[in-house]
This record gives C-alpha cells, structure tokens and sequence, in this order.
C-alpha cells in the first residue's frame, strides 16, 4: 500500500520510494528511506496534507507525494516511542 | 577568522547568530557567490566573524539554498564550520553533519537545546557523538546563552590547529564498494579541488553539477558505472536511496550511542495539545481568523493608531515649525513649498505608518519563530493548490489585507521564486487599509444608507480577482510544477525577545530606507507636477498645473470605464506615490480642499455606476510606490516589478470597464 492509504494512528514500514528528482531526493533527505518506520500522526481539516512522525520527528506531506511512498503495515508493541526512541541505546 | 554557521532550519540557528554576533549584524557580500547570508562579528572578538548560511537539510543541488550553501563552503573556505543541530531531533538533523564532515574543513557541533533535554531527563552522551564523529562536541541552549563561551573556544581552536574532521563511524555492507569509487576518482577530485569523500558520495546520489565538473574519462567513468550497478546489487535499492539509506544507518549508529533512553519532552507533549487544537477539523479556521483578527485589531487599532497619530502629530509640528523657519528667512515660495508640501507631505505621510508595522511584525514575528505558521500553511494548502500555490503564500495574502509592504517583505519565506513572483503579483488585490479612506468617502457619497455593504462588495471582488488572476498565471506564466510541499512541523518554542527585536529592527530599517528614498522622490514629482505648469512657473490653480495636462492627455483611455474626465485621472496618478492621496487630490480638485464637503462634490462628479468602477479600479491597479519598492527588493529585478506592476495596472482597467460596460447594458 502507499503512505496516503494510512489511517490515523497506523504504522508502516517504508519498502520503496519512487519519484524521481528533486522531489524524491528531497524525500530520502528528510529521512523518508528504504525499512524506516512512520506513523500517520494527523490529517489537515480539509482533508490534504498529512502529518507523519518518522525519525523523532513531524513531517507535513501532500498525499499526491505520499502516493509515490511504497510502505507496509506494521503492528507497533508499544505507543509512539516506538518512532522516536527506535535506536536508541543499541 | 571567518566560521560558517551551518544547520536545518527550525534549530535554533538564527537564535545562535543572534548570540554570537548580537547586533554587529549586517548582510555580508562574498565575491563570487551569490548569496544574501548575514554576517557578524562575536561579541568582544573582533577578530572572528560568522557568516549564517541559509537553513538546509542537505547539500544537494537542488534548491538555490543548498547550492549557495555548498558554493560558500567551497570557495570562501571558511577556517571553520559551526554545524548546530537540534539535541531533541537528533536523526535527521545529524544527516546535514555527515554532508558537511566530507568538506574537509575543521568543524565544531553544537548541541543545541541541552536545556529542553535536560527538563526531560534525556542525556546526550557528547563524547560518544565526539568521537565517532572525529570533531568536538559542545552542549549548548542558544535561547538560554549557555554554552556558547566553550563553543566559540573549542571553533577557534579546531581553526588555528586547522583541524580536519576525523570520523569513524560504524560502516556497512557498502564500504568496501565506496573505498573503490575512492580510488577512481581521486585524480579527478583533486584536479577539480574537491574533497574526496565529497565527490564521491556527490556521484552516488547522482549530483549534475558535480558530476560534470569531474570531467571523467571514459574508462573512469565505465569503472564508476560498474561500482555503481555493484552498489545497487548489494543494497537491493537504486544508487540514490542507496546513499541515503547507508547514511541514515550510520546515523543509527550514532544516534544510538548518543542516546540511551529516550523520555519525550515536555516541549513535545505540550506541542501535541496545542497542536489538537490548532489543527482541529473545527476549531482550526476560526481560531486563526480569530488570531488574525486579533492582531490586526492591535496594530492597526488599538496600539497602532495612537502611536501612528501620535507620530503623524510630531511631524506635524515639525512639518509646521519647519514652515515659520522657511518663512522667516524668506526662502523663495518653491523650495518652501517643495520642503514643505512636498517632502513633509509625502514621506511623513508614510512614515506615520512605521509604528504599525513595526507593531505588525511584532506579533508576526512571534507567530513565524513559535511555528504556528507552519500550522497555518499546513490547514491551508490544500486551498491554495488550486491555483498552483502552496499553504505559505496563505499568510502574505493575509497581511495584505492591512499593507501590501509587510505582505510583500513576508514572502520572503517562499522557498520557490516562481511561488515568491505569483504571490506578490496577487497579494495587493487583498485590499490594504490605506484604501480604506477612498472607499469610505465614496461609501457616503453613493451608498450613504449601507456603506458596510459596498465595503464587503469590494473586499469580496478583490479576493475574488485574485482566485480568478491566480488560476490564470497558474495555466500561463505561471505554468509548471509548484514545488513540493514537504515541511517540518517544529515543536511549538517561543521565540526569544533578543531574536524577535533583531527581526523588527530590521523591518524598520529597511521601511525607514524605503521610505527616506523611494518615497521621497515619488512625493517631489508628484509635487512638481501638481505644481508647476510645462513653462515650468508655479500655479495657483492645479487646473493649469502638468499634473492636469497629463490628466488631459490621459483621461480618454478610462471613458469606456465611466471615468474619463482628467480630475479622475489626476488623483489616480497621485495614488501612485500613496492610495491615500486619492482622496486628498479628489478633493483638492472637486471640492476645493475640504474633504469633508468631497462625498457631495463627488455626486455630481460621477454616476454611481461610474463610481463604483472607479473604485474597482483604485482596487486593483498597481499599489502605491513603497509596495513597487518592496516588490522590486524581493523579486531582485525592475524588469519583473514592472511586469507586476503592469499586470494588476492591466487587470484593474479590464475588471472596471467590465463592470461599466455591464452595467451600462443593464441600465444600472
């Protein structure tokens, strides 16, 4: 499924990013890669964009752009900090 | 000593500048690149310098600002780098540091925020980062002024050893195949004068610029090409996400180490609460218009008129003083009047307006440095797709509605320039206040039962023509990609009075310049025309005056608008210097100077018809000279202020002349 599929409060796991150019590099740049964990924090009251948590923070993005963001669904154990203190004290 | 202060925005950058440098600031210019970054000289150390390059997340050549980033960094070759990275948003903000390490330039971090983490319980372990990255590790709280003795100590020490960078960081699956692109293109680099390391991940993620610079061989390039093929096999990913994902795993690593428990903070708690209710599905829009409403009350009302009134007043009385002086010493009657009725008219006129935009930005500025306006751009932006712009144009558009000049300055903060260029071509059909005055006399004149409504009516068509005008330049010049919107919600901070102080004084500066310049020679040839006929003699009535004759000559054009008489035109011309300054020609023309008798002089003037086109036309045509000025500073061109200033000039007599003709048809 892609990241604009997601429901409020669902993790993913990203599998692909796809795009090309600026828009994907930008994309990478920010962190959104290959096994990395997000959550679909909120939605904007119209509807479009939508805010996800990845890497200890938030990130605004449209979900035309997110269509381009391959992911699959994950089951998080614990709440949030499943985000945000992945990594932390290996 | 020069040091580059680098780092993403939102992470406390501007306020560690501002720390550094206090208000030895200025905007630095640096042969050869073209940048607008602001430098200053520390505090008590007037030998060292820094130089705030613009906020990135990496150094790709994308963006005007990464590119001008990595240029600065390679060709000025500053002694040192001062990367600044947010202690509470450690990951991404330490994938700008890997970048930055392969310049081989000494480097100092700096661990901004130490004082939110520690109210969390968080702790960083500077060593462990320290050591892993190769440089040193300095904690600091920019907003609290810790830690920034020990920082600029251990920069100037990494610059006088000349100290490069010694990371060694956890590789991976891919180093080896890295270690080979090494060998490949070492010659090339050197040749070029790039860092290795730089120019090797710089052709792994595919950079156009580098790449041709390089100017590799054949044989080097059938070599990198089959690293690369190796590099996608190994990492089952293109090359491009192979670097990044290599990255952002070295970053674990040290993300890792740096840290071994994670408490969320207290800022991000209190962030989500606000957050509930700021991107409330509900309470969203009205909690924004309420902000808005809010400030626009206080600064153009309840703080901002007495003060404007108050200012008005002292140039008044200076105006008035300086008027006896003149007298006395009998200066000839044209340089009385130019000093007096021109100069002090005009320029003071508009520097009145400084306290309520210094009390404008204020408020802004507060709105801008907490992050709300990332919240605003965010709710808004599905709107503004429609006509191809972005939820960051939403808040210029607003300000418009109070002066076009702060709206303008306010799209400084679009990334895009095609973004930057549409907005300020649409911003001044917000109507600003100064027009006010034009549509309120008229109101009593024509509409005298029901004013607010043909207020409302013009309001509505402004935004109206704007929507229209904006999906018009959206399929035309405009046409194209708008950028991709891909913005960081920062954690809700508020901003320090230092920071905020910094930013108004340089609004008002640059309004003051503005004003003392543009302005001023706009009020002298408004004066001169109003005043003196072709045989360039004064005259005592405005009748015969150049202004008139090119009123005359000027009029016709606006007859099938219903305006075609040279009164009209003649006060439409003065509105160039101020809207304002309609209503004061209008009257100095119909109704001898008295303003209060001009709603009457004005219905024998025009039809009702003809009146209300002619406000459309004041609407909507190029806005006064200080906007022009501000517009032409932003979009760096007189060229594009022109051709911004000829499309609203344009689309005002196109709207006018619709709604006369119309209404003629319909016999209204």
């Amino acid at each position: 499924m892609t990241l604009d599929e997601l429901k409020i409060q669902e993790y993913g796991m990203i599998t692909e990013v796809k795009g090309s150019g600026a828009l994907r590099q930008r994309l990478l740049d920010m962190g959104i890669t290959p096994h990395t964990k997000v959550m679909l924090k909120r939605i904007a009251p119209f509807g479009d964009p939508i805010t996800i948590v990845l890497r200890g923070y938030e990130l605004t993005i449209r979900k035309e752009d997110g269509k381009n963001i391959m992911i699959t669904p994950i089951t998080p154990m614990t709440s949030m900090t499943l985000i945000e203190d992945e990594g932390a004290g290996k | 000593m020069i040091f580059a202060l680098a780092g993403n925005q939102n992470c406390g950058k501007t306020t560690l500048f501002n720390q550094l440098t206090g208000s030895n600031q200025h905007i630095g210019n640096f042969p050869g690149v073209t940048i607008q970054a602001k430098e200053g000289t520390v505090r008590g150390c007037p030998h060292l310098s820094v130089v705030d390059l613009p906020g990135v997340y990496s150094l790709s050549p994308y963006t005007a600002e990464e590119i001008v980033t990595r240029e600065f960094l390679l060709t000025q070759k500053p002694e040192a780098i001062i990367n600044i990275v947010d202690g509470t948003n450690l990951q991404r903000n330490l994938y700008l540091t890997l970048q930055l390490l392969e310049l081989e330039i000494p480097m100092v971090l700096a661990v901004n925020m130490m004082d939110q983490l520690e109210k969390s319980g968080n702790h960083i372990n500077l060593e462990a980062l320290s050591q892993q990255l190769g440089i040193p590790v300095v904690g600091i709280s920019a907003a609290k002024g810790q830690g920034i003795q020990k920082l600029i100590i251990a920069a100037q020490t990494v610059a006088e050893k000349k100290q490069l960078p010694q990371p060694c960081i956890e590789k991976n699956i891919l180093e080896q195949d890295m270690v080979r692109l090494e060998q490949v293109l070492t010659a090339a680099a050197a040749k070029q004068k790039l860092p290795v390391a730089f120019a090797v991940t710089r052709v792994l993620e595919g950079d156009h610029i580098i790449t041709r610079q390089l100017d590799l061989g054949a044989e080097e390039q059938q070599q990198v090409a089959e690293i690369i093929e190796k590099i996608e096999q190994d990492s089952a990913m293109d090359h491009i996400a192979a670097l990044a994902d290599m990255r952002y795993e070295q970053i674990a690593v040290l993300y890792g180490s740096a840290i071994q428990e994670f408490h969320r903070s207290q800022e991000q708690i209190r962030t989500d609460k606000i957050d509930d209710i700021v991107t409330h599905r509900f309470l969203a829009i009205p909690l924004f218009f309420l902000i808005m409403l809010g400030i626009f009350w206080l600064s153009f009302g309840v703080i901002g008129t007495p003060l404007s009134d108050g200012l008005a007043g002292l140039i008044d009385r200076f105006s008035f003083w300086v008027d006896g002086v003149l007298g006395r010493f009998s200066i000839s009657p044209w340089l009385h009047s130019l000093i007096i009725d021109g100069v002090f008219a005009g320029v003071g006129s508009v520097l009145s307006f400084l306290p309520t935009i210094i009390c404008l930005f204020f408020f802004l500025s507060i709105l801008e440095d907490s992050g709300y306006m990332a919240r605003v751009a965010l709710i808004m932006d599905k709107a503004l797709r429609h006509i191809g712009l972005s939820g960051k144009s939403f808040v210029p558009m607003i300000i418009g509605f109070g002066c076009s000049v702060p709206a303008i300055m306010a799209t400084r903060t679009l990334a895009s320039p095609r973004d930057r260029q549409m907005t300020i071509m649409l911003v001044p059909f917000m109507s600003c206040s100064a027009k006010l005055p034009i549509y309120a006399v008229f109101a009593a004149a024509f509409f005298p039962a029901k004013p607010w409504l043909l207020m409302m009516m013009i309001y509505l068509l402004g935004i109206g023509v704007a929507i229209l005008a904006g999906l018009l330049l959206n399929r035309t010049a405009f046409r194209g990609d708008s950028t991709p919107f891909l913005m960081e919600l920062p954690p809700y901070r508020f901003p320090t009075l230092k920071t905020i102080g910094l930013n108004i004084w340089d609004r008002a500066k640059d309004f003051i310049t503005k004003a003392f310049t543009i302005i001023f020679l706009a009020s002298i040839v408004i004066w001169f025309l109003q005043r003196f006929n072709f045989q360039l003699q004064m005259v005592d009535s405005s009748e015969n005056s150049m202004l008139a004759s090119l009123g005359k000559i000027i009029a016709p054009i606006f007859t099938p608008l219903g305006f075609g008489n040279w009164q009209a035109t003649a006060a439409l011309i003065t509105g160039f210097s101020a809207k304002e300054t309609v209503i004061s020609t209008l009257s100095v023309l119909l109704s001898n100077g008295d303003v209060a008798g001009l709603p009457l002089a004005l219905t024998h003037f025009f039809t009702p018809l003809a009146a209300f086109s002619f406000l459309c036309f004041c609407l909507l045509y190029m806005p006064c000279v200080a906007a022009f000025a501000t517009g032409k500073r932003e979009l760096k061109s007189w060229r594009k202020a022109i051709e911004v200033g000829l499309f609203q000039t344009g689309t005002a007599y196109i709207v006018a002349m619709i709604i006369y003709q119309v209404g003629s048809l319909l016999g209204l």
